[in-house]
């Protein structure tokens, strides 16, 4: 049934390919840290933003603009585009199959990650140096 | 990107059903994949009416009843009989494990015998394990020394002899890996659930003085980080072992070693 694409090439030269990467270590325990930092960082974002309900919007602004709520806020921007970046580069992985689509979609990803967390972390800036 | 139609061979037929001979009590329907590269055909599942009362009580005891009596051209992988040998892995009753391990009564109703799964067919329940075994050498399961061999053989503490428990047990049936969606999707790169258990095997292992190098060849994202602790593996394993602990075992080396 594989008649199209038979090849002569040993199991083991297949197995074997290009060899190991030696990398992956790094961005697998980069992922771990990030998952867990975002623990904390949810539960501040979420616990702060519920707090704020029913608040004007002079108060939010007084809220972000303080150097604390500014700085976690950005540290939550950070750590969240990061590991949705590494999150989504792993299912591209998984599942696209056709190689310039994969590469394409993970390049896609990766920037749009960097133009969003840094369009969210210039916006928090504005608010904390605004006036 | 994404292949929505199936492969021709995945589309199953209905096949022939032989009924149980008259006066059978207790029967039992086995549904048994079937597909010869031979006939041109699509596989189709047979299905096969056991009487209980003149068969063993395995799901193997079944398959030789049925090729010894009633179709000889069924192809299945046997041999031990008892678990140890790993030939007769299949996927019963939608999970993988044993023929020979897996009471004929531990099912309910009709008995569906497919073979392991998102691996290419040789013929009805035989499974083509070339590229499996490809893998296994290529983590080359056997001890690496460098120091000069003993006059005896290499000492090895109970307790460090303990640390290989729950690996050397594997009998390489690959249940596990081909119970992985990761492998289904990637078992080109992805070395699977066993193969990974094997590597760990010799990491693991006292006497073993390659153990950086043996980490080096599986720090990969392919080779080793396509594990995503789905845990099919420990789930399915017909001998009780846990693939996914070893895997984890590797990744938390990879970390300690930086």
């Amino acid at each position: 049934m594989h008649r199209a694409t038979r090849s002569y090439r040993s199991d083991l030269a297949r197995v074997r390919g290009l060899g190991s990467a030696k990398e992956g270590a790094r961005e697998w325990w980069m992922t771990r840290l990030t998952s867990a930092a975002l623990v904390p960082l949810t539960v501040w974002f979420v616990v702060s933003i519920v707090g704020l309900v029913g608040a004007d919007h002079a108060a939010v602004v007084a809220w972000l603009g303080s150097p604390v709520a500014a700085g976690i806020m950005i540290l939550f921007i950070v750590v969240t585009f990061h590991h949705t970046q590494s999150g989504l580069k792993v299912v591209i992985e998984d599942y696209v199959h056709v190689e310039w689509l994969k590469i394409g979609a993970i390049v896609l990803v990766t920037f749009a990650s960097i133009v969003l967390a840094l369009a969210a972390i210039i916006a928090v800036l504005v608010i904390a140096f605004g006036d | 990107m994404v292949q929505l139609t199936l492969p021709a061979n995945s589309k199953i037929r209905a096949g022939k059903t032989v009924k149980a001979p008259p006066g059978a009590k207790r029967v039992k329907t086995f549904k048994v994949y079937r597909w010869n590269p031979e006939d041109g055909q699509t596989p189709q599942v047979d299905a096969f009416e056991i009487d209980l009362d003149a068969c063993g009580p395995m799901v193997l005891d079944a398959l030789i009843k049925i090729k010894n009596e009633i179709d000889s051209t069924l192809a299945f992988r046997r041999s031990c009989r008892e678990g140890v040998c790993g030939s007769c892995a299949m996927n019963i009753d939608g999970a993988n494990t044993l023929a020979c391990t897996k009471f004929i009564d531990d099912v309910k109703g009709d008995t569906r015998v497919y073979p392991l799964p998102h691996m290419k067919v040789v013929k009805d329940l035989v499974p083509d394990l070339g590229g499996v075994f490809a893998q296994y050498a290529l983590i080359e399961p056997w001890l690496k020394t460098q120091s000069p061999p003993p006059e005896r053989e290499r000492p090895q503490s109970p307790e460090e002899r303990a640390r290989l428990d729950g690996m050397w047990e594997c009998i390489l049936c690959f249940c596990c890996t081909t119970s992985c969606p990761s492998y289904w999707w990637n078992g080109d790169r992805y070395l699977g659930p066993a193969v990974l258990l094997q590597a760990y095997r010799w990491i693991a292992d006292s006497r073993d003085e390659y153990t950086g190098e043996r980490l080096d060849a599986l720090e990969d994202p392919f080779r080793l980080y396509r594990c995503h602790t789905i845990l099919n593996c420990t789930r399915t394993c017909p001998k009780g072992l846990n693939p996914a602990k070893a895997i984890a075992e590797i990744k938390k080396l990879m970390v300690v070693r930086r």
